[in-house]
């Protein structure tokens, strides 16, 4: 394997810590405004990552495929 | 007997029949303990996901997560993001695992810790942490069937529901014990197209009858600052580490409790736990909206002191008579599905780790032993719920999480490098386990009960965290200032029994 290749590789595991930053530190979501559908930000924020977590893994596992 | 109830009792007795039907899903020799077990690690992607998701989202979480938000406002969303950031976690944690199980045979994170440490004494102490944390775990799950029977009333409440309850448990153990892992897995098919049915409903139907989402957070918001005691919809900034740390905390936990263990290890390749992590995250989402039927309480008015009644509550008061005697089934067959895991989870812990390890001539691969010892931890588990208040109950599994962790150094840490010496991990465990049990313990004399998170003031500014990460801090502390004393004096270890290529 190329040696370019195999940073990407090791890297898209990267992806992976996308969720323990966008969550651990309330600090950066918890407020009312804005809002979407009537929920405020805190919530919409913390609903939305949980698709983006699940796209992050997905992401990861497609980025292994195409090593393949 | 309304319709709602003929509904409910129609369903209960469905799944009870597939549950000893199963049996014999796939013809295969339930005497062996991994087809007993592990259903012969055979569940593909589509099985595996209702498996999972009906195991580690359980009736009590669909009842305890709206009811702590309905009481404690924005700190209740912590599941959210617990429930989120498990799946990286468990996406490189649990296919590495899987692997080695599949390659050495192994059906508990005992078994691994045996063979890669060769250490007994660490290998049992892994296995009664299992047991510990997961027994009033059970007790809770049948927690949550009373409080439907108990809602219900009618023949369903004789005896304050304890009659229902022994029913219900009677039949579970039974086919439990026929059928093992197969029994959950049919039944979660029906489990999670009840609830995500109800969830889909509730939330289709509940918020436009309270006036929209928007005036449900402002009625909350309300309701929540008017208490005694006020909370309020966002997090008060004293809260965020509590928060985030009982995120993380329990996230480590979620897939090394022993009945994640089992039913990840159920699964037919390590693509297939791979591609669970990716898709599961479905249910968190779905448990973000149920958590946000607290909310709708709180506007709809419902007041009470009990949380665990709100969500019956409010799906009786909405739904169509016949939706809700489907929907208060989804509650109790959401607690038989993971009752059954945690029977087999435990069970195998103490036959293979425990009793195994005293026993001088086992019986490999026979599932006797386990079989017996699940009948015998359900019926413990509906004696315990019976006799003991159930305060005890949620205040064990609390601590249960905070001992849980405590297992990370010896078998998540395992999984990657054996460069901590086992007598180490060991010493870090006994610690840990000590000392966060202590501080959890201590909780009650300042605040009154038993509660997950400590206060301490660093430079004068108070900082409340979740007691399972200083536990694992300490732990963490202990073992390796442990392993350096070790090496120091030359004390010997046992070889590895895996090779590096067990875990590709």
């Amino acid at each position: 394997m190329p040696k370019a290749i195999a940073h990407v590789t090791r890297a898209r595991y990267l992806l992976l810590l996308l969720p323990f930053v966008a969550y651990l530190y309330p600090g950066w979501y918890d407020r009312i405004e804005p809002h979407l559908f009537g929920f405020p930000f805190f919530y919409w924020w913390q609903l939305l990552w949980v698709v983006l977590t699940s796209l992050s893994i997905g992401a990861v596992m497609l980025l292994g495929r195409v090593r393949r | 007997m309304t319709l709602r109830d003929e509904v409910f009792a129609g369903l209960i007795l469905l799944v009870s029949a597939m549950g000893f039907v199963a049996a014999r899903w796939g013809g295969a020799n339930l005497q062996r303990l991994d087809e007993w077990a592990l259903g012969g690690r055979r569940f593909g992607t589509i099985v595996s996901w209702f498996l999972i998701g009906g195991d580690l989202y359980t009736a009590y979480t669909f009842v305890a997560v709206p009811a702590l938000i309905y009481g404690a406002g924005a700190l209740g969303f912590y599941a959210v993001p617990y429930a989120a950031i498990a799946y990286p976690f468990g996406f490189v944690v649990m296919s590495r695992f899987w692997t080695v199980a599949r390659n050495r045979g192994y059906v508990t994170a005992a078994d691994f810790v045996r063979d890669r440490f060769g250490d007994r004494s660490l290998e049992i102490a892994v296995a009664l942490t299992g047991v510990l944390a997961l027994m009033p775990y059970v007790a809770l799950q049948v927690v949550g069937m009373k409080a439907v029977f108990v809602h219900l009333g009618g023949a369903f409440a004789t005896g304050n529901g304890e009659l229902a309850l022994t029913v219900a448990f009677v039949l579970l153990a039974a086919y439990t014990y026929t059928s093992g892992l197969r029994a959950p897995a049919a039944i979660a098919f029906v489990k999670d197209t009840l609830i995500y049915a109800t969830v889909i409903a509730a939330i289709v139907i509940i918020p436009p009858r309270l006036g929209g989402w928007a005036h449900i957070f402002s009625a909350s918001s309300a309701a929540l600052a008017a208490r005694p005691k006020p909370a309020s919809i966002l997090l008060q900034p004293q809260l965020a580490v509590a928060y985030a740390t009982m995120a993380l905390g329990s996230c480590f936990a979620l897939f090394i409790y022993p009945h994640s263990i089992t039913s990840v290890l159920a699964a037919k390749s390590r693509v297939v736990v791979q591609r669970n992590m990716a898709l599961l995250p479905v249910y968190s989402l779905m448990l973000g909206f149920l958590a946000l039927l607290g909310y709708c309480a709180l506007a709809a008015g419902i007041k009470t002191t009990n949380g665990n009644v709100v969500v019956p509550t409010l799906l009786t008061m909405f739904l169509p008579n016949w939706f809700a005697g489907a929907a208060l089934a989804a509650i109790v067959i959401g607690a038989l599905v993971p009752a059954a895991i945690m029977a087999i989870g435990s069970a195998n812990l103490f036959a293979n780790n425990v009793f195994g390890e005293f026993t001088p001539r086992r019986a490999q691969g026979s599932a006797h032993l386990s079989k017996l010892l699940a009948l015998a931890l359900l019926l413990f588990a509906l004696g315990f719920v019976v006799f003991v208040p159930t305060k005890y109950a949620i205040n064990l599994q609390l601590l249960g999480v905070i001992w849980m962790v405590q297992i990370v150094p010896a078998f998540v840490l395992g999984l990657y490098t054996r460069a901590l010496h086992p007598k180490a991990l060991l010493l870090g465990w006994i610690v840990a386990m000590a000392t966060a049990t202590w501080m959890a313990v201590s909780t009650v004399t300042s605040t009154g009960s038993l509660s997950p998170n400590i206060t301490f003031t660093y430079w004068s500014h108070p900082v409340t965290a979740f007691i399972a990460l200083y536990g694992l801090a300490i732990n963490l502390a202990v073992t390796i200032a442990a392993t350096a004393l070790f090496s120091l004096l030359r004390i010997r270890r046992a070889p590895d029994a895996t090779s590096p290529r067990d875990y590709s």
